[in-house]
């Protein structure tokens, strides 16, 4: 197997974050892994993104040109990376702030989800766990396990949370 | 893929190295792509009770690293392209007066300010001398994280051996990915230290005062020195030259890259063979000394050699010069930050066959 | 018999290269005699300047190194931080630490770093041949202000003791000259005095000391030193500019 994701958004909503956990993943499940981050000259608000490539195989490139998987949380970035997308690609969209989604894509309302569960910083967790899900490359549990590792020293509910929105994600829309 | 291994950036994993390999000093200034090597020193050298200073300017930190050299301390500095022109002068003194240090450059495009994407554009810089006079610096590229934090040891060895500064010349993407490593001989003792009996300073207390100089105004003493010297880089270069070499026994076509190129070219060269095509792969590690006779041996081998290169062909001379025409060597590259895809060589290495 | 005149120890054997009439000459001697006082030669480094001065450790009988034009701070910096019970001082002309190295003086001043600058003002560029130097004062002729240094083309001279008197790393500022033996006097109390500031660990020190250079200046030996006084000293009063309470 091998899938190349392009997780991409504005600087702020957590993207690296969502990257690092996947590759982190795929460490746990024993598979080959590269993350690349790639920032706008702007800490906030600009655009962010980055490339994770999981695989059975060695890695070369770490930088993706066609992605297999991309996962959207922001209007700009849908424009940007959508045309890149390789043929049959699964494509994610927080379609709480992008409208302009095509129609073969997976539309989850993170950003809502985020704020019912009380923090909107989470629409990231919700996306990723939808990408776990599209996907299957790993297991839920294991990605529950890096997650509260990545959060471990932060107080208790922070984890919490943050699961419960993968969960939720990871849970949304079952049918497609 | 062990359960031992930890996901790594490439700028932390050199950090890591150099603190494993007994670094006593690192001094630096900022510059994307390199800000998490003096972010992450600034915390761990601290708290191991070593040197952490940010300088005022690159020129500054080279000069730190140079005093920490002149009294025998392990001493390193990083920046990026821009950075490292500033650092060239003082590059040329470390040369000039035979201290040994390491030099970590996280190359970005080029020329002027460029941009912050990784590139390959100052390996003319690195090996045929930045700044000025006749010297020569160890310059070692490495390929992948695990190579950021084995690397940092070998160049203190090599330096404190050979009495002169090392450089790692690396890029943007490999500084700033993340893959595993396993450092679990991070607990290994630092390497042995080269003596510094007989050259460094720390006060004259029973012997005659030294000094450490680069100016030699006494008629010949200069031409003496610079003979001195290229008896020193004439051992390098039959000690050192390291490279790694895939499948270029049977191969028709040979690939030759080094650095993130290389991991590129080495894939594409992997796909080739699943199709069953002849390609080959040399990647320099250590640009300078070149590895002029290992090429020269392929080239008489081999149809065609490509050089894969992020910039507008600088390694290309140099491959050139080993295969002295015995075989055609195309090239192909791309400057200012651009990077390959591993489609692109393959598809280059497929239309030379 | 009693000896009244003697080469102390970290001076060696050799005869001074300097023009005649130059200050470098007395002002290495100080340097020596206060290291010896102070019982440091065995751990002191040295840092020569680009300048007249590069040739010191010919001079000087402990530990020296030489320093890229300008960056002695800088070098000093990564060897006191190293080495922090070695005495580390640099010994800098005015292109070297007021024209080139002016980031890495004002920067090692600020950080406070424990080490002892002697810097050398002999109002222009002694070994290049006499050219303008940032502490030229206006209206001197130098081979590169053949009409006198002119305030709307060449700037000011700069004044570096009144220039990092108000950073908060700096502990100790003097300038002194050595135009006559009550001022060598004084210039030798301040030099041993940085040294001192070093030993006791109160960091930065830096005396700026007016040297003759009669052959740039095309001045003879006497009156060189009646320039000092009455022209030079004017635009760079000497006194104490700094210093601080114990730490």
């Amino acid at each position: 197997m091998r899938e190349e994701i392009i997780v991409a958004g504005s600087g702020g909503q957590g993207i690296m974050l969502a990257g690092n956990i996947i590759a982190r993943s795929a460490l746990s499940s024993g598979k080959y892994t590269t993350f690349y981050p790639s920032y706008g000259a702007e800490m906030r608000g600009g655009t962010a993104n980055c490339s994770v490539i999981v695989s059975d195989k060695e890695i070369g490139s770490p930088v993706i040109s066609s992605p297999s998987v991309l996962l959207v949380m922001n209007e700009q970035s849908l424009i940007k990376y959508l045309p890149r997308v390789k043929k049959n690609g699964l494509v994610i969209v927080n379609s709480s702030l992008v409208k302009s989604y095509p129609d073969a894509s997976i539309q989850v309302p993170a950003t809502g989800i985020a704020i019912e569960l009380g923090d909107v910083r989470a629409a990231n967790m919700v996306m990723l766990g939808r990408l776990i899900f599209g996907t299957n490359i790993f297991s839920k549990e294991i990605v529950t396990e890096v997650i509260k590792d990545v959060f471990k020293g932060k107080q208790e509910f922070v984890a919490e949370l943050n699961i419960k929105a993968f969960l939720k994600g990871n849970n949304y829309d079952k049918k497609s | 893929m062990g359960s031992n291994k930890i996901l790594m950036k490439g700028n932390i994993a050199l950090c890591e190295g150099a603190i494993a390999a007994g670094c006593d000093a690192y001094f630096g200034y900022p510059i994307t792509p390199q800000n998490e090597v003096p972010a992450y020193m600034s915390g761990k050298m601290v708290q191991l009770d070593r040197v952490f200073v940010q300088a005022e300017s690159e020129i500054s930190a080279i000069n730190m690293v140079f005093g920490a050299a002149v009294c025998g301390k392990r001493a390193m500095t990083s920046s990026s392209s821009p950075g490292i022109s500033l650092k060239q002068e003082g590059i040329s003194y470390l040369c000039a007066c035979e201290l040994p240090c390491l030099i970590v450059n996280v190359q970005r495009g080029g020329p002027g300010l460029g941009n912050i994407a990784g590139s390959q554009a100052d390996y003319f810089q690195a090996t045929k001398g930045g700044g000025h006079g006749d010297y020569r610096m160890i310059v070692l590229a490495p390929y992948s994280v695990r190579e950021m934090y084995e690397f940092a040891n070998i160049s203190f060895q090599l330096s404190e051996k050979y009495r002169n500064p090392v450089m790692i010349l690396t890029d943007g993407i490999i500084g700033q990915m993340m893959e595993p490593v396993s450092i679990e001989d991070n607990k290994r003792e630092p390497i042995t230290r080269s003596s510094t009996d007989g050259w460094c300073l720390g006060g004259c207390l029973g012997r005659e005062p030294r000094s450490i100089k680069s100016l030699f105004m006494t008629e010949g003493v200069l031409e003496k020195h610079n003979y001195h010297l290229k008896n020193k880089y004439d051992l390098i270069k039959k000690n050192e030259v390291r490279y790694e070499e895939y499948l270029t026994e049977d191969a028709a076509i040979v690939v030759i890259a080094y650095g993130i190129s290389a991991r590129i070219a080495k894939s594409a060269v992997r796909k080739l063979r699943e199709d069953g095509i002849k390609a080959g792969f040399i990647r320099p590690i250590t640009l300078w000394p070149f590895p002029y006779d290992k090429i020269s041996e392929v080239s008489s081998c081999v149809k065609k050699i490509l050089v894969a290169e992020m910039n507008l062909g600088q390694m290309v001379e140099d491959v050139r010069l080993a295969v002295n025409g015995k075989c055609p060597v195309e090239f192909i590259g791309h400057p200012g930050g651009g990077l390959f895809t591993d489609t692109e060589i393959k598809e280059k290495l497929a239309s030379m066959f | 018999m009693k000896k009244i005149y003697f080469k102390t120890e970290s001076l060696k054997n050799t005869i001074f290269s300097y023009c005649p009439g130059c200050g470098h000459g007395i002002i290495h001697r100080l340097v020596a005699e206060s290291i010896d006082e102070l019982n440091i030669r065995e751990t002191t480094i040295g840092i020569a300047p680009v300048g007249c001065a590069v040739f010191a450790y010919d001079y000087w009988n402990f530990d020296v190194t030489e320093a890229p034009h300008g960056r002695p701070p800088a070098v000093a910096t990564g060897i006191k931080r190293c080495c922090p019970d070695k005495i580390v001082f640099t010994y800098q002309g005015d292109g070297d630490l007021a024209a080139i190295g002016t980031a890495e003086i004002v920067h090692a001043a600020n950080r406070g770093e424990n080490i002892t600058v002697f810097f050398i003002n002999n109002a222009n560029y002694g070994m290049t041949g006499g050219q303008m130097a940032p502490t030229t004062v206006l209206g001197q002729k130098t081979t590169t202000t053949p009409f006198g240094r002119n305030s709307s083309r060449d700037g000011y001279p700069l004044k570096i003791c009144e220039l990092l008197s108000s950073l908060e790393g700096v502990c100790y500022l003097e300038r002194v000259s050595v135009t006559s033996p009550k001022n060598v006097l004084a210039a030798k109390r301040a030099i041993k005095k940085a040294f001192q500031n070093q030993i006791l660990k109160k960091g930065f020190s830096l005396v700026e000391i007016l040297s003759q250079c009669p052959t740039d200046w095309g001045k003879t030996p006497m009156d060189s030193i009646k320039w000092i006084d009455e022209v030079l000293s004017k635009t760079f009063p000497l006194g104490v500019y700094k210093e601080c309470a114990k730490k």
